[in-house]
């Protein structure tokens, strides 16, 4: 068990969300979204340059930019 | 006054599905008052009774970040609908009930129209309906909106539940904010703060989440009491930050998450398979946004709607062609010849005709469009293309405004201008608006049609690939050099749902093509005919002096005055069918010439042949006579106006009744064009002046006529550089 960044995350990893740092818009946005800690975060993939990344939570598919991503922790086995 | 439903929703939930099929073809679009966010509203006549049902904004949530989300807001507090439709997925129940929960703590009347119960279905969702009502209390009716199942069970339950009162939902958002939301309750109650509107809790919940609308208002009322609540979330903020290294926003959207998951676990959701088992959908992904697929294949997408919209489009746009040109034909026979004729028939008919002519085309590029967008590509689009808009200073939600602009082509730039809205970032909406009207919006498509067809036969497809390529080229290239001149900053959040793919009905499709194609057509029977007139006066006045006009009646008495009476009397009596002796042709022919001559002349002369010549000094680099730039400054008023002014400028120029050639043909036919100078002018085309009409509505979206003066002037600039550079290169490598 190690938390690390969402960016980290590779393909087809699963992760339980523990903290979201963001504040403001981008803070809302992102838990608006779902993205709240005890959630469950797998990555689904990235576009062909790498960013955004495509994220399964819940029961869809959400898109992030890596920057984004980097205010969210994540818990993985 | 029929009964106000409101009608809510995630984006991607049926929203649009549902509106359609509750209200059939009893609806009208409109515009939520002051501001350019699209009201779509319509009447709903059923057994339980007649509905109106307002369509509002496709939400995630009720902030006060987006103007949509403001919209919807402001709605459901000043309008007070009888109730709230609130359409979820049931598919996605978690995140759909987040809207739901928020709409209930404003104490809102909801009713929960589940939808997509069959494709819950098939993922092995479970969803107990009578617990979900049971636990929230409010009714919750399992639907399909696609096939129209449950649609009379829930305007039952709507009919059943008029008049009800309903109370806000309390939840816990954790030991501190409810103790201070019950502080704040009380300070607001015994100040009537905003009660008149609000309920309290939840003016207090809002001051917590630091809702910039909700601040400014309660600043404006009271200042006292705004200040003290101010004081209480400050207090609270600076505990929880210290304490458990959050703050209230934060709080409060987890404890919501945390409230919905509480219901569904009381036996409300069950899944028979693996939640993150892969879905049809995402199979689909792995190959349609693989990192060397992806890209291909939107580029053949792109392709493959360019060759849809040519080759299906091309019979439609010849009958009309016809009918036109029929239509022009027997007024000119019936019509005595004169001002009122010329008028009819080179104002009118050959101005709409040359704009109705391409509505077939421009309805298959629609519906295409539709297709791609409520199939959910267009998201996939915007994931794939976002790297890049970040390069270019812009937002991945900008390939919506440059798509409906016409990024693909067939678009149209106000909409366009409109859809800049979604982004947020003022900056990034700036450079977004300045750059889409350089996209290949509908009404771009007539003129690039017309020239294509005439001066590159069996290319059109890939001359068409190539124009979009350049439009985007030039926008993005555009964009960053704004964006790192006059419109630096930072950038904004990219959070994006990618909806599951769907197959799109029939019926959607058929409104969604409709409405834009309506929409083009009420311009063209408006502003264009109104312009073509305005422009059919400016190419016939002042005329020529008596002068000149003698001069050329001279010229055909010296030719009639030459010949026998009886060759004249041939040529007067003789139809178009009959043969006519060699002598009579010759002398018909010269008499043509003399005509010819006299309307050019008269052209020339008039006022907008003044400007067009005047404007020839400079715009011979890029390779434009006088006719040209007469149709460029028509252009002004909408694009497709060049079409319909070349059109009246040719048909003027060579008054020829018997001539109902195209007129492709005529311009192929005509001194000084070619492939060189057929392309300068769809260079031309792309980056020149927005119409006025996308002018006044950046003027409006920015709130100054300063951009849009810049953009007149900027853009016309920048056209008329890319096409001398066009015109001078490609006229060196041609020779």
């Amino acid at each position: 068990m190690a938390v690390i960044n969402l960016r980290q995350m590779k393909r087809n990893q699963t992760g339980i969300i523990t903290s979201v740092k963001a504040q403001g818009e981008m803070g809302r946005r992102i838990r608006d979204m779902g993205i709240v800690p005890g959630k469950a975060v797998t990555i689904q993939g990235r576009a062909p340059l790498y960013d955004p990344v495509a994220l399964r939570i819940m029961d869809f598919t959400l898109t992030l930019r890596n920057n984004e991503a980097d205010y969210i922790q994540v818990e993985v086995e | 006054m029929n009964t106000a439903i409101a009608l809510a929703g995630n984006p991607n939930a049926g929203k649009t599905t549902l509106f359609n099929e509750l209200t059939g073809a009893r609806q009208h679009v409109g515009n939520y008052p002051g501001v350019t966010v699209e009201k779509k509203q319509g009447t709903c006549i059923s057994e339980a009774g007649t509905f109106e049902i307002i369509d509002l904004p496709g939400t995630y949530s009720l902030t006060a970040y987006s103007l949509e989300e403001v919209v919807a807001r402001d709605y459901l507090v000043n309008e007070k609908p009888a109730m709230v439709v609130n359409i979820v997925d049931a598919s996605n129940l978690e995140r759909n009930l987040y809207l739901s929960v928020q709409f209930m703590e404003m104490g809102i009347p909801v009713c929960l129209a589940l939808n997509m119960m069959d494709v819950a279905q098939k993922r092995g969702i479970e969803i107990n309906t009578d617990k979900l009502s049971e636990l929230l209390n409010i009714p919750v009716v399992p639907m399909v909106a696609r096939t129209g199942k449950g649609k009379k069970e829930l305007l039952a339950q709507v009919a059943k539940g008029i008049g009800k009162p309903a109370s806000p939902l309390l939840i816990s958002y954790g030991q501190d904010i409810d103790k201070a939301l019950d502080e704040m309750e009380e300070i607001i109650q015994e100040n009537q703060f905003l009660t008149d509107t609000y309920p309290a809790r939840w003016v207090g919940l809002k001051y917590l989440e630091n809702d910039n609308q909700i601040l400014e208002l309660g600043s404006t009322r009271d200042k006292e009491t705004a200040g003290k609540l101010s004081g209480i979330e400050e207090k609270v903020s600076r505990h929880m930050s210290a304490t458990l290294d959050t703050h209230p926003e934060g709080m409060i959207a987890d404890q919501r998450y945390g409230f919905i998951n509480s219901v569904l676990k009381q036996n409300v959701i069950r899944f028979a398979y693996d939640r993150n088992r892969l879905q049809r959908s995402d199979q689909i992904d792995k190959v349609l946004t693989n990192r060397f697929l992806g890209p291909l294949i939107m580029v053949g997408v792109l392709a493959a709607l360019y060759q849809f919209t040519f080759a299906y489009s091309a019979l439609p746009v010849e009958w009309i062609e016809g009918i036109f040109g029929w239509i022009s034909g027997v007024t000119d026979a019936v019509l005595p010849d004169g001002l009122l004729k010329s008028m009819i028939v080179s104002g009118i008919i050959d101005g709409v005709g040359g704009v109705m002519g391409f509505v077939p085309l421009i309805m298959f590029m629609f519906l295409g469009i539709s297709f791609i967008e409520d199939s959910g590509y267009l998201a996939r689009m915007a994931f794939m293309l976002d790297r890049v808009f970040r390069m270019f200073g812009l937002h991945g939600s900008s390939v919506m405004a440059f798509i409906v602009s016409g990024g693909i082509a067939g678009g149209c730039a106000v909409p366009g201008v409109m859809a800049a809205r979604t982004l947020k970032s003022p900056k990034e909406r700036l450079a977004t608006l300045l750059t889409v009207p350089f996209m290949n919006c509908g009404a771009k498509l007539p003129v690039y049609a017309l020239l294509v067809a005439a001066f590159f036969p069996r290319k059109q497809a890939s001359i068409m690939v190539i124009l979009t390529l350049i439009s985007w080229t030039g926008a993005l290239l555009v964009a960053k050099l704004l964006r790192s001149t006059v419109i630096r900053g930072e950038a904004t959040p990219f959070v994006m749902e990618l909806p599951p793919y769907r197959f799109p009905t029939l019926k959607g499709l058929w409104i969604h093509t409709w409405e834009r194609t309506w929409q083009y057509m009420k311009k063209a029977g408006t502003v264009i005919l109104g312009i073509s007139i305005l422009i059919w006066a400016m190419m016939t006045f002042p005329g020529l002096d008596d002068k000149t006009a003698a001069q050329f009646e001279s010229r055909r008495t010296a030719i009639t005055g030459s010949v026998q009476a009886d060759i004249l009397k041939e040529i007067e009596t003789a139809d178009k069918d009959t043969e006519l002796s060699p002598k009579a042709r010759e002398v018909k022919k010269a008499l043509a010439g003399i005509n010819g001559e006299e309307s050019m002349a008269g052209l020339e002369n008039s006022i907008a042949g003044r400007m067009g010549k005047a404007l020839e000094k400079i715009s011979f680099l890029a390779g434009f006579d006088w006719r040209t730039n007469i149709a460029l400054v028509g252009g002004f008023a909408a694009k497709e106006v060049v079409v319909s002014t070349l059109g009246t400028a040719y048909s003027l120029g060579d008054m020829d009744p018997e001539n109902t050639d195209s007129l492709g043909e005529k311009l192929a036919k005509s001194p000084g064009w070619g492939p060189v100078t057929a392309f300068s002018l769809m260079i031309f085309t792309i980056f020149y002046a927005p119409c006025f009409v996308t002018v006044v509505c950046i003027a409006r979206e920015t709130g100054s006529w300063k951009w849009a003066a810049f953009s007149v002037g900027f853009n016309t600039t920048l056209a008329f550089l890319l096409s001398v550079l066009t015109y001078q290169v490609g006229s060196m490598i041609v020779q």
